[in-house]
């Protein structure tokens, strides 16, 4: 199996007295296709591992590889461009744009690949097809429920065919049925191949993913399932 | 989703260098266009100091530009207009010119049109005989021609001007500062003026005439009747003339020896028009002090549009850290909003320039001129406020490129 995402001895902490230490030496190895949780209290240095996973931040130490790229040493925009065309993301708050509607919201997920506005369209029709949503292509989010909002988001992060998705905490502003139907939406992804992540701290989630990973104190403390 | 599609769409070649993200441009004014609609009364409500100033700038160009358009368009836009005055008499009255002065000018081959006027000396202008003469208003009466007002450039405001047959009569045309002074605002036929022991009809109220001033205080009546009613010997005291435009300066250096061949240096020759047109070129004070006020009222909106912009930066940092997380450069992010400033900014100097013209036009209609709207005025408004808006946005534009998208996603 090719690995998409490879951490390796990744170190960050963060400046204060005393500095606080995220992650200590973690690795972490995704597959293609593959359907991962990692779990942990807050404070665990999950959303930290989400981030530099998604080369939303620099680990201070380690090597982060996606697609086999070593990204430590990339420019800004060589990372920019990492997560634009590999990378889709999952965010608890949604991070939709309230004057856009469904189509257009996901549309986002492609326009810094700089594909004309058509072909953006086209594809978010189908993303948002994929996610059960293909009858509320006009609304804006302030129409659609919680649920409907988070499939939005999952439509945009998969529009561009990543080849993983990193979800933080993608049913913590949802009741449990609804988390459900999300993280089956979730899990639903890999079999397209492309490898999913979910950071939770919410147990429910973990039976739906194949692999379990545990954080606490910046560590991983025991990875189970298959990879 | 079947294996088929999954084929269908490669993903990113693994191994292969990772190309920077591409923001095509229509996308990005797109994206600024968006930050504006998302909050249309704030967009407005910020537009509107640059609007203000660029109103105030273009309004006061333009009324300048259409007060000078309307008095070049009176001298006409040569300003080819040509005086001939006999000096004074002792008592400072018009002396007078020869008879043959007006026909001898008409000779002159460059000359366009010519028309002379006599002063009639000692006669007084008064409502009826029952104001005291000396209440005289200071309206002096003067014979002219029925060619006067095409020469001078010229018009009537009320009624119409003498010709060849009401110059034979006792009608009169007032000029327009003489029917102020003796509160005449219209024509019937009843209305008449006591000049100099007689009644005369009033047939006609001019417009002002810059050019010639006197007119616009004199009671105007014909040759003819002047002659037989008035005791004017015929002789006229100014003659006009309009000249081909690049003859003006020769017929110029001749009109003393053809008005006057026997005392040319009793004539005096001048050229109004170049006096008016150097005082309408001149800029009014009124002028400098409202571009002043137009300037300020723009900075003021520029300060406001960067305030705006820096509290729509610290509002979205969700979505700064969302474009960031979809694969936007710093630079991308801070173009978006650099952007937005210029969009906001356009819109005010797009807005101030139509109120602006909208200004001139209500001005220009109101007092009877042309209206006219100078492009350039137009183009360093748009071209100032487009300026304003580029500075207001550099320090936002700055704020959101420099924020990390971890830090931006965590705070929102």
């Amino acid at each position: 199996m090719t690995a998409v995402l490879e951490i390796a001895e990744v170190s960050k902490s963060y400046p204060g007295s005393p500095p606080v230490t995220a992650l200590a030496a973690v690795d972490l190895r995704i597959h293609q296709a593959e359907r991962a949780v990692v779990l942990g209290p807050s404070g665990s240095g999950k959303t930290t591992l989400l981030h530099v996973a998604g080369t939303l931040e620099r680990p201070g130490r380690g090597s982060v590889k996606i697609g086999g790229e070593e990204v430590s040493a990339m420019s800004d925009a060589e990372l920019s461009g990492v997560r634009a065309r590999r990378l889709g993301f999952v965010f608890q708050q949604f991070h939709l744009l309230d004057h856009l509607d469904a189509v257009h919201n996901v549309a986002l997920g492609l326009l810094y690949r700089g594909s004309p506005a058509r072909e953006r369209r086209a594809a978010a029709v189908e993303a948002l097809d994929r996610v059960g949503l293909g009858h509320r292509l006009g609304h804006r989010p302030s129409q659609l429920s919680g649920g409907e909002r988070q499939r939005v988001a999952i439509a945009r992060a998969v529009v561009g065919r990543p080849d993983v998705v990193l979800a933080d905490e993608p049913t913590g502003n949802l009741d449990s049925a609804t988390g459900a139907e999300i993280i089956a939406l979730l899990a639903g992804l890999a079999d397209d191949g492309t490898a999913v992540v979910v950071i939770t701290h919410d147990q429910a989630v973990a039976a739906a993913m194949d692999r379990r990973v545990l954080m606490r104190d910046g560590r991983i403390i025991s990875d189970q399932g298959p990879r | 989703m079947s294996a088929k599609s999954v084929a269908s769409r490669p993903r990113a070649e693994p191994g292969r260098p990772p190309a920077t993200p591409r923001l095509r441009v229509a996308d990005l004014v797109a994206s600024g266009l968006l930050g504006l609609r998302a909050r249309k009364l704030r967009a407005a409500l910020s537009a509107l100091g640059i609007a203000i100033g660029i109103a105030a700038a273009v309004a006061v160009l333009g009324i300048s530009a259409s007060s000078r358009a309307n008095l070049l368009a009176q001298l006409g836009a040569e300003g080819n207009l040509l005086t001939v005055t006999a000096g004074q008499s002792y008592d400072g009255s018009p002396a007078e010119l020869p008879l043959t002065a007006e026909p001898m000018i008409a000779r002159i081959p460059p000359v366009e049109s010519v028309t002379a006027i006599g002063y009639v000396q000692g006669a007084t202008v008064r409502r009826t005989a029952a104001v005291p003469a000396i209440d005289s208003g200071g309206i002096s009466v003067l014979a002219a021609q029925p060619g006067l007002l095409g020469t001078l450039g010229g018009s009537v405001a009320r009624g119409t001007f003498l010709n060849a047959a009401t110059a034979r009569y006792p009608a009169v045309v007032l000029g327009a500062v003489a029917a102020q002074t003796l509160g005449i605002d219209r024509v019937t036929p009843g209305t008449q003026v006591y000049i100099a022991g007689q009644y005369f009809t009033v047939i006609g109220i001019l417009r002002p005439v810059p050019l010639a001033p006197q007119i616009d205080e004199a009671a105007l009546v014909g040759f003819p009747v002047a002659g037989s009613r008035l005791g004017l010997d015929g002789h006229p005291t100014q003659i006009y003339l309009r000249a081909t435009a690049d003859q003006v300066q020769p017929v110029a250096s001749v009109l003393p020896f053809t008005a006057n061949p026997a005392q040319p240096e009793a004539v005096q020759v001048s050229r109004p028009s170049s006096i008016l047109a150097a005082r309408a070129a001149a800029r009014t004070a009124y002028t400098g002090l409202f571009l002043g006020l137009g300037a300020v009222a723009v900075l003021v909106g520029g300060v406001g549009i960067a305030n705006i912009m820096v509290i729509s930066v610290l509002e979205r940092r969700g979505e700064i850290g969302l474009r960031r997380a979809l694969g936007a450069t710093r630079r991308q992010v801070g173009l978006q909003f650099l952007t937005e400033s210029l969009l906001l900014s356009a819109l005010g100097g797009v807005a101030g320039v139509l109120l602006g013209a909208a200004a001139t036009a209500g001005y220009a209609i109101s007092s009877g001129q042309p209206a006219v709207v100078p492009p350039a005025g137009v183009a360093v408004g748009i071209g100032v406020a487009l300026g304003v808006g580029a500075l207001a946005g550099v320090y936002p534009a700055a704020r959101a490129a420099r924020l990390a998208p971890a830090e931006a996603l965590r705070t929102s």
